[in-house]
């Protein structure tokens, strides 16, 4: 019996076996302050999206129907015939149903309502994007994964795959499992979108960031939750 | 009005020491951040928290630039007797925001 368990898992990928959140190399402090809903910055977030979210989207949505929607996005919009993420689904909800001018990216209304919705899925798996129709974006997200970028020619591979554990300077390179967002970064000092983190790496290899809300963000969302696939969602996670 | 979480029991035995836990929304802007057009982001930080009891102060705090946003403040009393806990930050601009909380003391 223990033999066809260890046979099971040498069968896994390596990346299956030892992935880890971010959450599990911070500093006791910092993950003392994700846990305590009192002290977590990003539960400020959180209640103003549920304000929000009862004002605004309660005539069409409930909080029930709210839970798991964040661990099966980005998803295919059938209108605009892409994958869309959840920011993304919550502006254009806003736009195609509300008639009103949908929040900008990395707004403070966009951010609390995603973050809202986000944390109704707290403690649920991601779950693996199977759609046959996001299959070429999973394609180009894993590819903008092992690409080299920038001045310093370096692909999120060769950092997060190859050294991730290892320090970068003084910080642990996390895995890259995008377990949290948005997510509350003390170097921040607010809450911020997976886009916005992609563009903080995207800037430190000295290459050109996409635009928010650009196609190769929701690319390479998808191929990370494929990735993450069965993590837990902490959002609103908290990060140094 | 800054979004504010505050954790203060609802009831509590008299002599019970009891624990207080605030955070509040605010930027707390230094005043030493240039911004992306190279001019100094004016100060805007709170100045002071005050914690009062049943009319008499239990805690004060002065903040410092040097303390991040959205400040988590913590703090332990003694319940004594039911009445209105009262919690007050000032700062500048004119920031000035006061919520109350009851407590039952048995």
């Amino acid at each position: 019996m223990r033999r066809t368990l260890a046979l099971l898992l040498l069968a896994l990928p390596a990346s299956a076996q030892d992935r880890r959140s971010g959450f599990e190399d911070m500093a006791r402090e910092t993950q003392a302050m994700q846990r305590d809903d009192m002290q977590n910055p990003g539960m400020l977030w959180v209640a103003e999206g549920e304000e929000r979210f009862n004002r605004d989207c309660t005539s069409c949505h409930t909080e029930a129907s709210m839970r798991g929607v964040a661990a099966r996005y980005p998803a295919w919009d059938e209108a605009t015939g892409a994958p869309i993420d959840l920011a993304g689904r919550i502006s254009a909800c806003v736009e195609r149903h509300q008639r009103a001018t949908p929040p900008a990216r990395e707004s403070q209304a966009l951010l609390a309502l995603t973050a809202y919705v986000a944390h109704q899925s707290r403690g649920l798996p991601i779950s693996r994007p199977t759609d046959p129709r996001l299959a070429p974006a999973l394609a180009q997200g894993r590819a903008l994964y092992g690409e080299r970028r920038g001045q310093l020619d370096l692909s999120c591979v060769q950092c997060h795959d190859d050294n991730a554990g290892r320090r970068l300077a003084g910080s642990v390179i996390p895995q890259a499992h995008p377990t949290g967002y948005p997510l509350y970064r003390l170097e921040w000092q607010g809450l911020g979108s997976l886009q916005r983190r992609l563009r903080g790496c995207m800037t430190g290899v000295r290459s050109e960031p996409f635009a928010y809300g650009a196609a190769e963000y929701v690319a390479l969302e998808i191929f990370l939750n494929d990735r993450a696939a069965g993590m837990a969602i902490e959002t609103p996670a908290v990060r140094p | 009005m800054a979004r504010v979480l505050i954790n203060v029991p609802r009831s509590a035995k008299r002599g019970d020491i009891i624990t207080i836990r605030t955070l509040i929304q605010h930027t707390m802007e230094t005043g030493y951040r240039p911004n992306a057009q190279g001019e100094v982001v004016p100060r805007d930080i709170i100045r002071r928290f005050t914690c009062s009891y049943d009319g008499a102060v239990i805690f004060s705090a002065e903040l410092s630039p040097a303390i991040a946003a959205n400040p988590f403040l913590s703090f332990t009393t003694v319940a004594t007797r039911s009445g209105t806990v009262t919690m007050t930050w000032e700062g500048d601009n004119g920031f000035a925001q006061t919520e109350t909380r009851p407590i039952e003391v048995t």
